[in-house]
C-alpha cells in the first residue's frame, strides 16, 4: 500500500490518475480505515487530502453562501457559531454520524463519496441544493451533489477526480431545513430510512421545497413529487398526507437485515411528514 | 437446613459500599486483559474458518501458507488428541468441544474453525491464513429450530440422540426432558379460561466487550503455560489437557482480567489451538479473536420455539399449565432445554403441570451459557400467557401472581419442595413500589413478570495467608466477573476484624489452589464467599491458638473479637486483647506462617426469584419502542456489597432490553451470519435505557453463613416477558416473537403489508 500526502488538489488528482489497483482518498478515514481493518477493502493507494491547505476551513461568502473544505469534521460544523443558524438540518444530520470520537474525524465529503444510500448527511445536502467542486486531470468543475452518488459504494467521479470543496447556497429569507432518520436504537446506528427537507415560506405558504430520501433506493434520491405535494400549501393535513404518499411512492428499497420493503416504504412517508413539519416551523421562525 | 453458625445481621462491613479494589487498575489501563500479554519470541496465530453453514471438508492444502516468510506452524484437526471419541448427548461433550475447536470431516456452521497458522507478525499470519486453501463439498443446511425438526431436514450428525428421545423424531432432536405432576386434563377442565400460544425467541450473544484472547506456551516436553480470558481457568486446564493429550498438572493456566463473560467465557475455543500451534512452532503463540469471529464462532444462547397452555379460574387461580420448549443449540447437543422446562413454571404453586423440552441441533455455532441459560425464554412464554389471562379476566397481574406464588414448602413444578424462598417478598415489594402506583400516560403500557434461577455451588478452594504486618492475602479461584474481589475482601475483613483495605484478594492461577469450578451459576459470592468465610475462620482458629500458647491457657479459652484474641471468659484469666498484627508480627517464631484454607463443594446455593415492572411506549407510526421506566425487585439473600448487587440487577435488565427489542442472530438463505458486528447486532446503547431502579429484597439463604444468594443470573429472567407485556399492552396487540423490532411491531399493528 502506498500512502500519499499531496499539497494540492491538482497533485492529488495526478497521483490518483496514475495509480494502479484500488485507490482511496483519506478524509476522516471513518469509512476507509474501518473497511481496511475489517478486510473489506485494502487500497493499493491511499491519498490523504488533509495536508492540502484550506481543507479545514468553513467560509461564509459575501452572497451568504457557504464553502466547506473537504476535511471539515462534523464536530467543526456543530461548533461553528453561524453555520447551524443558517442550516440547522444539515448540521444536525452530520452530527448524527457516529460518536464523539467519530465526529472529530468524519466529513461531509467522505459521507457523500463513500456512496452509501444510507449516508445521513446526504439527503439534506441534496435538499439544500448543494454543489461540489470536482478537481481532475483536466481541471476543476462544479457538480450538483445529487450527481455524485451512482449506486451502493459507487460515485460518478472518474479516475483521477476528487471533490475539492462543498458549496451550500445562501440561506435567504423564510427558509428552513430538517433531517430525520429512523434507527431502531437512539444513536450509533445506520439509517433504515432518512429524509431531508428544505423549504421556503412566504407568510404561511410554502413557496419552494426540495425533499430527498435515504436508504430507500440504491442511492439517496431527490423526490420532486414529494416537494410538489407541499408547495403552495400551508402544510395542512391533506398536504401532509399527499407528501407521505409521494415519499412512499418514490421508494424502491430492498429487504435486508435492517428493514423490510414494507417497513421502509411506510416509514419514509412518516418521516417525510415529521421532517417537513420541523422545516416548516423553522422557516416561519 | 440452616447453617448453625448463620449470622444475617449485626455486621461491621457487610452491607457497606467501599471502593472497588480493581477500580484504579481499570481506569488507568494498568489492568491486564487477555490481549495485553506478550512473551519474548512470540508468534501470532490466526484461525481459518468455514464460510459455509454445512460442508464436507474434502481437502486442506497448507503448502502455500507453510512456504510463506514468517510462517512457523500450521495446525489442523490432526494436531489434536485422537483419544477422544464421540458419544450420544452430553456424554460426548469432550469430543463435542474438540469438534467445535477444530472441525474434522465436516464444517458444521459458518465460522467453524478448520485450520490455524502461526507467524512472526499478525499481518503475516493473516496473509498466511488466506493462503490456506480448503476444498469444500457444500451440504444442505438448516438454522431454524422448527425446520430442523421437520421430516427431510438435513441431518447434522446421526447417532447423537440419547435414548430418552421419543421414537420417530428427527435425528437432529438429540435430548429430551419431561417433568411435572398432577392431572392436566382435570386441571384444564376446571379453568374458566384456557389460553394456548406459540412463542419464538432468537439467539442472542452475551456481547462481552472483550473478545477472546490468549497467550500459550507449550513445549515438546508437555509442559505448558497459558494466559487467557476466561470465567474458569481450571476448566480450561482440564479441557486443553484432554484435547492436546497432556497431563493436567503440567499445564498452568492464569486467568487474565476479564472484560465481560456473562456465561460466554465458560467455554473453550481458541486456547487449545494456540497451544497446538505453540507446541508445533516451539514458541509462545498469541491468539486474539476479531469481533466478527466472536459473533460467528463463540456461543450465543439458544433460540427457541415454545408452546404454552395455561388454565385459570375467574378469581385468578391457575388450574393447570403445560409447556413444550424446543431449543436449538447449534451443531452440538447442549441447548439448555431442561433449564427452560424446569424454570418455566417455577414461580407458581401448581397442582397440575407438565413441561417438555427438546434439544435440537442446527447449523449454527455451539451455544454457550448466557446468564440463567434457558430461563429467560421460558419466562417470556409463560408470563406472556399469564398477562393475557389477567387482561382477559380483568385481574391485577401482581395479585394474581401472589395468589399462585411458590412459597417455602410448596412442591416445585419439577419435583422438589422449596426451602426458604423470597418470591412473595419480591411481589409484595413490587406492589408497594411507587412505580406500580404511578398512572400510565396515554400510549404507555405496563408489564410485570416474575423470574427464577436455580443458582449453583460447585467445587471451591480458597486460601487466606496472613502477612507479618497484619494484612491478609486472599487467593480465590473464581475469576472476578462481577465485583467478587470486593465482596470476598469484605467477608474476610468481617471475619478477621480488620479493615477492608487490609485484605488483598487475587485470582490465583491453577498451580496455586485446588480445583475451582467456573465462575458460573451465580455461584461466586455464594461458594467462594462461603469458602472465604471458612478460610478466615480457619485462620482465626490458628490465631487464637497462638494467643492461647502465649497466655498458657487452653485454645478453647480464647475467642476472637474485633480483630483481637481475647480470653473467652473470667476463668480464662486476665489478659489484654491481643490484636491480629501483634500475633502475625511474631508468627515466624511462634509456629510459622498462619494460613487459613477451605476446600469443599457447597450445595446450599439458595434459589433466587425476581419481579420486574416495566413501562414502555410504542410509536404507532414506526413501531419503535421506548422503555420509559424500569424497576427490578430481586431477592439477594444478603447483599454483601449492595452497589454490586444493584449493578447485577441493572445489567440483567439492560441485556434483557436488548434481547427483547433488537438483538438477534440473522442468517441469510445461505446459512451465513449476516450481522457479525456491533453495528447490526444491536445491543442497547446508554441512551436507549431508562434509569433502572432497583429494590434489594433480603430473605436469607439458609445455606450460606451470611444468607447470600447468587444474584447475577435471576436478573435476566423476567425482562423479556416484562417488556413484551408492557409493549403488548401499549400496542394493544400481543407480541409473541422476539426481538420486538420496529418492523415486527408495525406489522403486528397492521400498519402495512
Ligand atoms: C462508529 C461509526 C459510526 C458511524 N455512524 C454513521 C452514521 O450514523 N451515519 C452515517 O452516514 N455514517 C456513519 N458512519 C460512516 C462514516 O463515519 C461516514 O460516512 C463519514 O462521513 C465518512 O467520512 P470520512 O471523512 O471519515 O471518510 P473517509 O473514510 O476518509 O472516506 C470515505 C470515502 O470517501 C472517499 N473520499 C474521501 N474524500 C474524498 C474526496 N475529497 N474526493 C472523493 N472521494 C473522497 C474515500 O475514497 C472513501 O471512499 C459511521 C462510522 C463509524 C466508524
Amino acid at each position: 500500500m502506498q500512502y500519499h500526502t499531496p499539497a494540492t488538489f491538482e497533485d492529488a488528482a495526478k497521483i490518483a490518475f496514475d495509480a494502479q489497483g484500488i485507490t482511496r482518498f483519506l478524509a476522516g478515514g471513518t469509512d476507509v480505515l474501518v473497511q481496511l481493518r475489517s478486510d473489506l477493502v485494502e487500497p493499493d493507494t491511499l491519498i490523504d487530502v488533509k495536508k492540502i491547505e484550506g481543507t479545514n476551513n468553513i467560509t461564509k461568502n459575501a452572497d451568504g453562501s457557504w464553502t466547506l473544505g473537504v476535511a471539515v469534521s462534523g464536530a467543526e460544523m456543530s461548533e461553528h457559531p453561524e453555520l447551524g443558524n443558517d442550516w440547522p438540518g444539515l448540521v444536525e444530520a452530520m452530527d448524527l454520524i457516529g460518536s464523539t470520537q467519530v465526529q472529530g474525524r468524519a466529513t461531509l465529503t467522505g459521507n457523500l463519496c463513500n456512496g452509501s444510500p444510507a449516508a445521513d448527511s446526504v439527503p439534506v445536502m441534496f435538499a439544500t441544493g448543494a454543489t461540489v467542486s470536482v478537481t481532475g486531470p483536466d481541471g476543476t468543475r462544479e457538480v450538483a451533489v445529487e450527481d455524485i452518488p451512482a449506486g451502493p459504494g459507487k460515485t460518478n467521479l472518474a479516475k483521477g477526480e476528487l471533490v475539492s470543496a462543498i458549496h451550500i447556497p445562501p440561506r435567504g429569507q423564510g427558509g428552513g431545513d430538517a433531517y430525520l432518520r429512523f434507527i431502531p436504537r437512539t444513536e450509533m446506528d445506520i439509517a433504515v430510512v432518512g429524509c431531508g427537507v428544505n423549504l421556503r415560506v412566504d407568510g404561511d405558504t410554502i413557496t419552494e421545497a426540495r425533499i430527498a430520501l435515504g436508504a430507500v433506493a440504491p442511492t439517496v434520491v431527490l423526490v420532486p413529487d414529494a416537494a410538489a405535494a407541499i408547495v403552495g400549501t400551508k402544510l395542512d393535513d391533506a398536504a401532509l398526507d399527499a407528501l407521505a404518499a409521494a415519499a412512499s411512492a418514490a421508494c424502491n428499497p430492498i429487504d435486508d437485515k435492517r428493514g423490510t420493503v414494507e417497513f421502509r416504504t411506510h416509514v419514509a412517508g412518516v418521516l417525510a411528514k415529521r421532517a417537513a413539519k420541523i422545516a416548516y416551523d423553522r422557516a416561519k421562525g | 437446613m440452616a447453617l448453625d453458625s448463620q449470622k444475617t445481621e449485626g455486621f461491621k462491613q457487610i452491607g457497606t459500599r467501599p471502593d472497588r479494589p480493581d477500580g484504579v487498575d481499570k481506569v488507568t489501563g494498568r489492568a491486564r486483559f487477555g490481549a495485553d500479554m506478550t512473551a519474548p519470541g512470540m508468534l501470532w496465530g490466526v484461525i481459518v474458518r468455514s464460510p459455509h453453514a454445512h460442508a464436507r471438508i474434502v481437502k486442506i492444502d497448507t503448502s502455500k501458507a507453510e512456504a510463506m516468510e514468517g510462517v512457523k506452524a500450521v495446525v489442523t484437526r490432526a494436531d489434536f488428541s485422537d483419544a477422544i471419541t464421540p458419544a450420544p448427548g452430553m456424554r460426548g461433550e469432550m469430543w463435542n468441544v474438540l469438534e467445535n475447536v477444530m472441525a474434522d470431516e465436516k464444517a458444521l456452521y459458518d465460522g467453524h474453525a478448520v485450520a490455524a497458522v502461526a507467524a512472526t507478525s499478525q499481518l503475516a499470519a493473516r496473509d498466511a491464513a488466506k493462503a490456506i486453501t480448503v476444498q469444500y463439498e457444500v451440504l444442505p443446511h438448516v438454522t431454524d429450530v422448527d425446520k430442523a425438526m421437520e421430516d427431510g431436514a438435513p441431518v447434522i450428525r446421526d447417532g447423537t440422540a440419547e435414548a430418552s428421545v421419543p421414537e420417530g423424531m428427527h435425528p437432529n432432536v438429540v435430548r429430551y426432558h419431561e417433568s411435572g405432576q398432577g392431572d392436566l386434563d382435570a386441571g384444564f377442565a376446571a379453568a374458566d379460561l384456557v389460553i394456548e400460544e406459540t412463542f419464538k425467541t432468537e439467539a442472542t450473544h452475551q456481547g462481552y466487550i472483550e473478545p477472546h484472547a490468549c497467550l500459550a506456551t507449550l513445549g515438546g516436553d508437555g509442559k505448558g503455560e497459558l494466559w487467557c480470558c476466561t470465567q474458569g481457568h481450571w476448566n480450561v486446564q482440564k479441557v486443553c489437557a484432554a484435547l492436546l493429550g497432556l497431563e493436567t498438572s503440567q499445564l498452568r493456566v492464569t486467568a487474565s482480567e476479564i472484560g465481560g463473560g456473562f456465561g460466554g467465557k465458560t467455554a473453550v475455543f481458541i486456547e487449545p489451538v494456540a497451544l497446538a500451534l505453540s507446541r508445533k512452532a516451539n514458541k509462545p503463540v498469541k491468539l486474539v479473536m476479531t469481533r466478527s469471529e466472536v459473533f460467528r464462532s463463540t456461543g450465543p444462547t439458544a433460540s427457541t420455539s415454545m408452546d404454552v397452555k395455561i388454565g385459570m379460574t375467574k378469581d385468578g387461580t391457575i388450574t393447570a399449565a403445560q409447556g413444550i420448549f424446543r431449543c436449538q443449540g447449534g451443531a452440538f447437543p447442549g441447548a439448555p432445554m431442561e433449564f427452560t422446562a424446569m424454570c418455566s413454571f417455577a414461580p407458581y404453586n401448581l397442582k397440575a403441570v407438565k413441561q417438555i423440552g427438546y434439544d435440537v441441533m442446527t447449523n449454527r455455532p455451539k451455544q454457550a451459557a448466557y446468564r440463567a441459560p434457558g430461563s429467560p425464554m421460558a419466562a417470556f412464554a409463560v408470563e406472556s400467557v399469564i398477562d393475557e389471562l389477567c387482561n382477559k379476566l380483568g385481574l391485577d397481574p401482581i395479585d394474581t401472581r401472589l395468589k399462585n406464588a411458590s412459597r417455602e414448602g410448596t412442591q416445585a413444578n419439577f419435583g422438589p419442595k422449596w426451602d426458604r424462598i423470597g418470591l412473595v417478598e419480591t411481589l409484595e415489594a413490587a406492589k408497594a413500589h411507587p412505580h406500580y402506583a404511578t398512572p400510565l400516560k396515554p400510549g404507555q403500557g405496563r408489564g410485570i413478570s416474575c423470574g427464577f434461577w436455580f443458582n449453583h455451588g460447585g467445587e471451591t478452594a480458597v486460601m487466606l495467608a496472613l502477612s507479618e504486618d497484619g494484612t491478609a492475602q486472599l487467593a480465590v479461584g473464581t475469576p472476578d466477573i462481577g465485583g467478587s474481589r470486593a465482596s470476598m475482601a469484605m467477608m474476610a475483613a468481617e471475619e478477621l476484624g480488620i479493615p477492608y483495605e487490609n485484605v488483598r484478594c487475587t485470582i490465583a492461577d491453577t498451580a496455586s489452589l485446588g480445583y475451582n469450578e467456573i465462575s458460573h451459576g451465580s455461584r461466586v459470592t455464594y461458594a467462594s464467599g462461603l469458602a472465604t468465610i471458612e478460610a478466615a475462620r480457619d485462620a482465626v482458629k490458628k490465631l487464637c491458638a497462638r494467643a492461647a500458647a502465649k497466655w498458657g491457657i487452653p485454645e478453647d479459652a480464647v475467642k476472637w473479637e474485633d480483630g483481637c484474641a481475647v480470653p473467652s471468659g473470667p476463668n480464662a484469666g486476665d489478659h489484654d486483647p491481643l490484636p491480629l498484627a501483634k500475633i502475625t508480627a511474631k508468627m515466624g517464631a511462634t509456629g510459622g506462617p498462619i494460613v487459613g484454607h477451605f476446600e469443599a463443594t457447597p450445595e446450599g446455593a439458595g434459589v433466587s426469584f425476581a419481579t420486574h415492572i416495566v413501562d414502555a411506549e410504542v410509536d404507532q407510526e414506526t413501531g419503535k419502542t421506548n422503555v420509559s421506566r424500569y424497576t427490578v425487585v430481586q431477592d439477594a439473600g444478603k447483599a454483601i456489597h449492595p452497589t454490586y448487587v444493584e449493578g447485577q440487577f441493572q445489567g440483567g435488565a439492560a441485556q434483557g432490553i436488548g434481547w427483547a427489542l433488537n438483538e438477534e442472530y440473522i442468517y441469510g438463505e445461505d446459512g451465513r451470519l449476516q450481522n457479525a458486528g456491533f453495528l447490526d447486532y444491536r445491543i442497547p446503547v446508554a441512551s436507549d435505557l431508562p434509569m433502572i431502579d432497583t429494590v434489594i429484597v433480603e430473605v436469607p439463604n439458609p445455606g450460606h453463613p451470611y444468607g447470600v444468594r447468587g444474584v447475577g443470573e435471576t436478573s435476566i429472567c423476567p425482562p423479556l416477558a416484562a417488556i413484551a407485556n408492557a409493549v403488548s399492552n401499549a400496542a394493544g396487540v400481543r407480541l409473541k416473537q422476539l426481538p420486538m423490532s420496529p418492523p415486527r411491531i408495525l406489522k403486528a399493528l397492521g400498519k402495512h403489508g
